[in-house]
């Protein structure tokens, strides 16, 4: 006679007690780092609450910051919160690199849904960035032109990385393949490429890009220095992406590309349609990682005298009335990096459990 | 480059003198085979005799490095025409089934008709039905292959070869890797394909199904055919020792 199957005996009794006992008091060790840790919260919350709410500053001038007692002076960043986020960008146009970013902030928000994901997304990437860039360059349908040294801010950090990443992406993708390739010619090339932009530092890269471009360009060809920062920041991160990339490609059995080969597919179908969409769904936190890196490292860009978010609100700084004020211009600015970088972080894991649905061998 | 029509009896399968080396060592040794279409050959022989490099030659997934390889009369050789136009006409399933994990059962067996065939999807998605019909799990059609068992992996993997319509089949010991108590699903399906005219190249330790569906069985020892019979004569007299002492392992259970 068959046995019934037998319910799982009925769960432990849950209460909130019960929870707080099984997890911060389950051993001497535990509860002497919870008590720590509770002793540590109460000595550091009301201070910095204080400071940030409390006792804080939100409107007036900066002799109202400067009073004793004051905490975090939030009128400092109310007077420039519009310099840090646009730079030296002409105030009666600030609408244009709003629109330019709500138009690139839109195309992410699309090319996040898989559904969108095909050839039409693929093409709107090029017109949609192409319009954004002309919405702030301007010099057509009667908007006044305004040359690239004057954006700034935030912008200038969203376009270079969102324009860096969608050209490095696909360079970085071709430099694993090359790299992985059986061709010795091609492996041998992106291998040199990709060890010599990875050996030094994107500071020197930029450095290069900005003072010695011109000097090997005919005296009458001018590159704008936007552009040439732009392209230097695309083949340092195309190196790092390459690497991620051929950790992924190195992960797919040979027996894929074995069977694919004997359907007769072709090397280009073979890599897009078998190799690539495994290998980059296994390869996406690394791959997260270097953008969320590469979305920061935009701000080194102040060292050759753009001025990204950072460099826009530390310039904020300078005016002699608001001096001193960097703690809330710092703040103001991480919390704007943070957002972007979180809303990032929290896609990837929410596309990493779509692709592994169903899927795991 | 079209493949030519073949008579029963005719050769569409010619090995001739094919040597191959893994750097020094010698894998396939003077490999002379002549293949007639609808023919049922089984390869076996002790591993490392060079048997699965001998089918993997057949479509390019080994290149040979002497000899001459022909497939319909076609040569195989570094013209990447003549490989496309082979590895279109020789289906190949593996040991390990190798689908592709990240499409469903239907796009594993619609993937190449539709792209290298550029057959219509919808085309492709009727003829793909039909062959999961043909292997008995229609009703997998929508799930990702891991969330079947090795031997449904393995039915899939037949349909998908077949699905473009090969006049070759290529077996590398296709039930190796399975649960004892798969196996028999996986022969079946081959059986029945073998009753349906495939010609077929079969690496496999299966005795039994060598003994039903084989015109020949070719013994390989040490990257060199030893002995090729029918499997009637092979298995009551072996004509040489190394045969006979291989038989006799696995036969013996």
């Amino acid at each position: 006679m068959d046995r019934p199957a037998l319910p799982p005996p009925a769960a432990l009794r849950s209460s909130p007690l019960h929870w707080v006992r099984r997890n911060l008091f389950s051993t001497w060790y535990n509860s002497l780092l919870t008590l720590l840790i509770l002793a540590a919260a109460w000595t550091l919350v009301p201070g910095l609450a204080a400071w940030l709410v409390g006792h804080a500053v939100w409107s007036g001038d900066a002799a109202a910051c400067r009073a004793e007692g004051a905490g975090a002076c939030w009128a400092f960043v109310a007077e420039k919160w519009r310099f840090s986020l646009f730079g030296t960008y002409p105030v009666e146009q600030h609408w244009r690199p709003t629109l330019a970013m709500l138009l690139v902030v839109g195309l992410l928000l699309g090319s996040a849904d898989r559904r969108l994901w095909g050839r039409p997304l693929l093409l709107l990437w090029p017109v949609v960035l192409l319009l954004a860039g002309l919405l702030m360059q301007g010099g057509v349908l009667g908007l006044e032109t305004v040359p690239t040294y004057l954006w700034g801010g935030l912008p200038l950090t969203l376009g270079l990385s969102v324009v860096g990443l969608g050209l490095a992406f696909p360079l970085g993708v071709l430099l694993a393949l090359g790299r992985t390739s059986a061709m010795p010619v091609f492996r041998a090339l992106c291998t040199v490429y990709i060890e010599l932009v990875r050996g030094v530092p994107l500071i020197s890269i930029l450095f290069m890009a900005s003072v010695m471009i011109p000097l090997f360009l005919p005296q009458d060809v001018t590159v704008d220095k936007l552009l040439r920062a732009q392209i230097g920041l695309v083949l340092f991160a195309a190196a790092y992406l390459a690497e991620v990339v051929r950790g992924g490609l190195q992960a797919i059995p040979k027996g894929q590309v074995e069977a694919a080969s004997a359907l007769g597919l072709s090397y280009w179908q073979r890599t897009r349609m078998i190799v690539l969409p495994q290998a980059l769904a296994l390869v996406i936190p690394p791959l997260v990682n270097t953008f969320i890196g590469f979305f920061k490292d935009t701000s080194l860009v102040v060292i050759i005298g753009l001025l990204d978010l950072l460099g826009a609100a530390k310039s904020a700084l300078t005016d002699p009335a608001w001096r001193g004020f960097y703690r809330e211009a710092y703040l103001f600015v991480a919390v704007i990096y943070f957002i972007f970088c979180y809303a990032l972080s929290r896609y990837s894991r929410h596309l990493e459990a779509q692709l592994s649905k169903g899927r795991r061998r | 480059m079209p493949a030519r029509e073949a008579h029963p009896g005719e050769p569409i399968i010619e090995l001739d003198g094919v040597n191959k080396w893994y750097g020094a060592f010698h894998v396939l040794r003077d490999v002379s085979l002549s293949v007639a279409k609808g023919e049922k050959i089984v390869i076996c022989g002790p591993s490392g005799s060079g048997k699965s490099t001998l089918i993997r030659c057949i479509n390019r997934l080994e290149e040979h490095q002497a000899g001459s390889i022909r497939v319909h009369g076609v040569p195989l050789d570094n013209d990447i025409k003549h490989i496309d136009a082979i590895r279109r006409d020789v289906g190949m399933v593996f040991q390990s089934f190798n689908l592709f994990p990240h499409l469903t059962v239907l796009e594993n067996c619609t993937l190449a008709p539709v792209w290298v065939k550029k057959m219509p999807k919808s085309e492709a998605e009727a003829l793909a039905r039909r062959f999961l019909e043909r292997v008995r799990i229609p009703e997998q059609a929508d799930k990702y292959p891991g969330q079947l068992s090795g031997g449904q992996q393995q039915r899939v993997a037949i349909a998908r070869a077949l699905c473009m319509n090969p006049s070759i089949m290529l077996f590398d010991e296709p039930t190796s890797a399975l649960d004892p108590e798969m196996v028999k699903e996986v022969l079946d399906v081959m059986v029945d394909l073998a009753e349906g005219g495939m010609t077929m190249l079969c690496v496999t330790h299966e005795m039994g199904f060598a003994r039903r569906v084989a015109d020949r069985i070719v013994f390989m020892d040490r990257g060199e055919i030893v002995e090729v019979a029918p499997p009637e004569q092979l298995f009551a007299d072996p004509r040489n020792e190394r045969t006979r002492l291989f038989l006799s392992q696995v036969l013996s259970h």
